[in-house]
C-alpha cells in the first residue's frame, strides 16, 4: 500500500528551431527541399497580403465580417504542408491559408464572406470539410474520418485545426478520447493564438499548457513555437508519419498570436494592450523566415520585391473576379438547393410560393 | 425616463437587479471585460467585480450546467449565450436538468436561471448567427420562452425573468438591439411573464407576432390603414411559452380573420401552435383560413439571399389582403 509516483509514458516537449531574429538550430533543422521552402514563403506572404486586402474590403463594406489570420501564417502552413492530397483536413474558421494551400480558390473566400453560399463549395477531389463556426465541434468529425480510414485500411491521415478557446468545449475532450481509444490517425493542431475573442488563454484553462491535455487521453502532446514555420513543420511531420504508420493521434499546440482582430466586428482595445500586440509583432513569422531563406542564399530583397508585385497583382485579380461574380444577379431560389438530396413535396411547395412572391415583388417594383 | 436602445435597457435591467439582490450573478463568454459582443453587459464588471460578472471558459454546456448548480444553491444566474445558434450545446443541461429538477426533487429544489441569447436575422451575419429557433425551447416543458420587442418591454421582462423562480430562456431580437430608442423609466418596472399585449387596436384582422417581426408588422399595419383602409389589430406575444391565448381568442372573435408572422421556419414553428389555439377557441368565428407568414424550412441563407427569406411588410400586407378577400 505505498504512495508512489505513477510512471506516465509521455512528457510534454516544447520545440523551437528558428528564433525571432532568424537564428536557426541546425541540429533540429528539418530537411525541407528548397522548392518547398520557397513555395511556403510565397504562400505566407500571399496570405498576409490577402488578409490585409480583405480587411480593407470589409471596412469598405464590400464584404461582411470575417476572421483575419494575421500572425498565424506559419502555424497553418507549416502543418498543412505535410499533408498529401489524399489526406483529409478539417478546419475551424481561422484557417483560410491552410485551405488555400489545399486548393481552395481565394475567390471563394470573398464570395463566402460576401454572403454567398457558393463560396463554401468544396471542389471535387479536395478532401477538406468546409469551415465550421460552432467552436470545437469539428474535431470529432476528424476523428471519425480517421476511424473510417482505418476501417477501409487506407494509408491516409486527417489533420484538424481549432483554437485555444475550443479546448474548453466538451467536444474537444471527447475527440481526444475517441482518437486515443480507437487510435484514429489524426493530427490535432491547436492554434493557441492566446485569445478567444476577449478571453485570454490563462482564463481558458488552469493548466500550464494545452499540449499536456493529450496526456490524460494517452496520446503524445507537444508545444511548438507556432510562429516558427520550421518547428511547426518538423513537429507536424513527426505526427503525420506516426499517424500514417499506425501510431495513432498526436496533439500539437501551436503557440502563436492573433495580431489582428477576432473578427471585423471586434474591438481588441477593450481587452488587450497595444504593448502586448507590439511584443508579439516582433515575433512575426514572416520576417524571421525571410532572414532564414536569405541566409541560406535562397532569397534576396530584390526577389521579395518582385514577389510583392506579383502577389499584389494576383490579389487584385482575385478581388476583381469575385466582385464581378457578386455584382451578378443572385437567384434567390438557390437557397432551396442542397437542403436534401431531393426536395420533398412540402419544400417544393414553399419554393413555388417564394417564386410567386418574387413575381409579386417585381410587379410592385415596376409600379413604384 | 431616459431614451434607450434595447441594449442599454437590458443592461439597466441587470444592473438594477444586481444592485438590489446579491444573488444575481452574470455568466458567459466575453460578458466581463469585453462587456459582451453586443455590449449588453457593458461595464457591469466595473461595478460588480469579476466574482459576479464572470468571463467563463468557452463552453456553453459548462455555463448552464454550473448555473444549475448555483441556482440550486440559491443564486440567480443570468447566463449569456453569445448567439442563440450556439445554444444547442446547452440543450441537454436545460432539458435534462434545469427544467426537471423541481419535479424530480418533488419541490425541494428549483432552478431560477435565465438564459439570454440574441436571435434572429437581417443583420448580414455568418452561418449560425441569424436563426430563430425559439420553438425548440417553447416545445420543452418546464422552461418559459420570452422574446421582447422593444427597449421598454425588454427591460421589464428581463427583470421579471430574473425574479422568476423557474428557468427562463430569453431571446433578444438582435436586429432591434440598436434599431430605435424608447423612453424607459429610471425606476423599476416589470411585466408579467405569460402575458401578451395589444400593440394596436383594429377590427378587420388580427396579426399575431413577436420579437423583431413586431417592427415589420407595425409598419405593415400602418400602411394597411393608410393605403387600404384596413384596421389591423396587432398582438405582440412577448412570452412564446407558456402561451396565453385568451387575448388572441377575443381578438379573433372580433375580427374573424388572423395572420401569424414569424421569421422561424414554418413547420412545427410557433405559428403552428398559435393557429391550433385559434381553431380550438374561435373556429366558429373565423371568416377566412388563417395565414402564416414565416421563414422557409431550409438552412438560413447568407446575406446575399437573406432578404428573400425574411418576412417583410409587403408579404404581410398581401397576406392580410388575401385573408380579407376570402
Ligand atoms: C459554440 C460556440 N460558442 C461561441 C461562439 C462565438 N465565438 C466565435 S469564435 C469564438 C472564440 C474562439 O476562440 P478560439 O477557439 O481560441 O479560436 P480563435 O478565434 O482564437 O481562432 C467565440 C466565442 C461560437 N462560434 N461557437
Ligand atoms: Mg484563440
Amino acid at each position: 500500500m505505498p504512495r508512489s509516483e505513477i510512471e506516465l509514458p509521455y512528457r510534454v516537449e516544447y520545440l523551437s528551431i528558428l528564433d525571432e531574429k532568424g537564428h536557426v538550430d541546425t541540429a533540429l533543422e528539418p530537411d525541407i527541399p528548397d522548392v518547398l521552402l520557397l513555395k511556403l514563403h510565397k504562400e505566407m506572404l500571399a496570405g498576409r497580403r490577402f488578409d490585409e486586402r480583405m480587411l480593407n474590403l470589409q471596412r469598405q463594406e464590400r464584404i461582411g465580417t470575417f476572421p483575419p489570420i494575421k500572425g498565424q501564417e506559419a502555424s497553418q502552413l507549416g502543418a498543412v504542408a505535410n499533408l498529401k492530397a489524399s489526406d483529409w483536413m478539417v478546419p475551424a474558421f481561422r484557417e483560410a491559408l491552410a485551405e488555400f494551400w489545399r486548393g481552395k480558390p481565394k475567390e471563394n473566400f470573398i464570395l463566402f464572406y460576401g454572403g454567398y453560399e457558393e463560396g463554401g463549395a468544396v471542389e471535387e477531389g479536395r478532401n477538406d470539410l468546409p469551415v465550421s463556426i460552432p467552436v470545437g465541434s469539428q474535431m470529432l468529425h476528424a476523428v471519425g474520418i480517421g476511424m473510417a480510414i482505418k476501417y477501409r485500411r487506407q494509408p491516409d491521415v486527417v489533420m484538424t485545426f481549432f483554437g485555444d478557446g475550443a479546448t474548453s468545449e466538451g467536444d474537444f475532450h471527447e475527440a481526444l478520447n475517441f482518437a486515443g481509444v480507437f487510435q484514429s490517425p489524426v493530427v490535432f493542431i491547436c492554434q493557441n493564438n492566446q485569445w478567444a475573442i476577449s478571453v485570454p488563454r490563462s482564463k481558458q484553462t488552469h493548466a500550464k499548457t494545452i499540449a499536456q491535455k493529450a496526456l490524460a487521453h494517452g496520446l503524445p502532446g507537444i508545444q511548438v513555437d507556432g510562429n516558427d514555420i520550421l518547428a511547426v513543420y518538423a513537429a507536424t511531420r513527426e505526427a503525420v508519419e506516426r499517424a500514417r504508420s499506425g501510431g495513432g493521434p498526436t496533439l500539437i499546440e501551436s503557440f502563436t498570436y492573433r495580431l489582428s482582430l477576432h473578427t471585423t466586428a471586434d474591438d481588441p482595445k477593450k481587452y488587450r494592450s497595444e504593448e502586448e500586440v507590439k511584443e508579439w509583432a516582433k515575433k512575426d513569422p514572416i520576417p524571421r523566415f525571410q532572414t532564414y531563406l536569405k541566409n541560406k542564399g535562397l532569397l534576396s530583397d530584390e526577389e521579395i520585391g518582385q514577389l510583392e508585385t506579383e502577389i499584389a497583382e494576383e490579389v487584385q485579380g482575385v478581388v476583381d473576379r469575385a466582385e464581378k461574380r457578386m455584382q451578378e444577379e443572385v437567384d434567390p431560389l438557390g437557397m432551396f438547393d442542397h437542403t436534401f438530396a431531393e426536395l420533398p413535396p412540402s419544400l417544393i411547395q414553399q419554393r413555388q410560393e417564394m417564386e410567386h412572391e418574387l413575381s409579386l415583388m417585381q410587379e410592385e417594383a415596376s409600379h413604384d | 425616463m431616459t431614451k434607450m436602445t434595447m441594449v442599454e435597457a437590458l443592461n439597466l435591467a441587470m444592473r438594477q437587479e444586481m444592485e438590489k439582490d446579491d444573488r444575481v450573478v452574470v455568466l458567459g463568454e466575453d460578458v466581463g471585460v469585453d462587456g459582451g459582443v453586443f455590449r449588453v453587459t457593458d461595464a457591469l464588471i466595473k461595478t460588480f467585480g469579476e466574482e459576479r460578472v464572470v468571463d467563463t471558459p468557452l463552453a456553453e454546456s459548462g455555463i448552464i450546467g454550473t448555473a444549475i448548480g448555483m441556482a440550486v444553491y440559491g443564486l440567480r444566474p443570468v447566463c449569456e449565450i453569445q448567439f442563440s445558434g450556439f445554444s444547442y450545446y446547452i440543450f441537454h443541461q436545460l432539458e435534462a436538468h434545469a427544467t426537471r429538477l423541481r419535479h424530480r426533487s418533488q419541490g425541494r429544489f428549483h432552478v431560477p436561471l435565465v438564459v439570454r441569447a440574441p436571435y434572429g436575422g437581417g443583420v448580414r451575419a455568418l452561418e449560425h448567427h441569424s436563426e430563430s429557433r425559439e420553438a425548440y425551447y417553447a416545445h420543452t416543458p418546464g422552461v418559459k420562452m420570452v422574446i421582447p420587442s422593444g427597449p421598454r418591454n425588454a427591460r421589464a421582462l428581463l427583470v421579471s425573468a430574473i425574479r422568476d423562480p423557474d428557468p427562463v430562456v430569453f431571446f433578444e431580437p438582435k436586429a432591434l438591439y440598436r434599431a430605435f430608442r424608447e423612453e424607459v423609466p429610471d425606476e423599476e418596472e416589470t411585466l408579467p411573464l405569460g402575458q401578451p399585449r395589444i400593440a394596436r387596436e383594429g377590427e378587420d384582422v388580427t396579426i399575431i407576432a413577436y420579437g423583431a417581426m413586431m417592427a415589420l408588422v407595425m409598419e405593415a399595419a400602418e400602411e394597411l390603414q393608410e393605403k387600404h383602409g384596413i384596421a389591423a389589430e396587432v398582438i405582440d406575444l412577448l412570452t412564446i411559452s407558456p402561451l396565453e391565448d385568451d387575448m388572441i381568442a377575443d381578438s379573433v372573435k372580433k375580427t374573424g380573420r388572423a395572420v401569424v408572422v414569424h421569421e422561424a421556419p414554418r413547420s412545427f414553428g410557433p405559428g403552428a401552435e398559435i393557429v391550433s389555439r385559434i381553431i380550438e377557441k374561435s373556429f366558429y368565428y373565423l371568416e377566412a383560413p388563417v395565414k402564416r407568414i414565416t421563414g422557409y424550412d431550409i438552412v438560413y441563407p447568407l446575406s446575399a439571399r437573406e432578404k428573400y427569406y425574411m418576412p417583410d411588410a409587403g408579404k404581410i400586407i398581401r397576406a392580410v389582403q388575401e385573408t380579407l378577400k376570402a
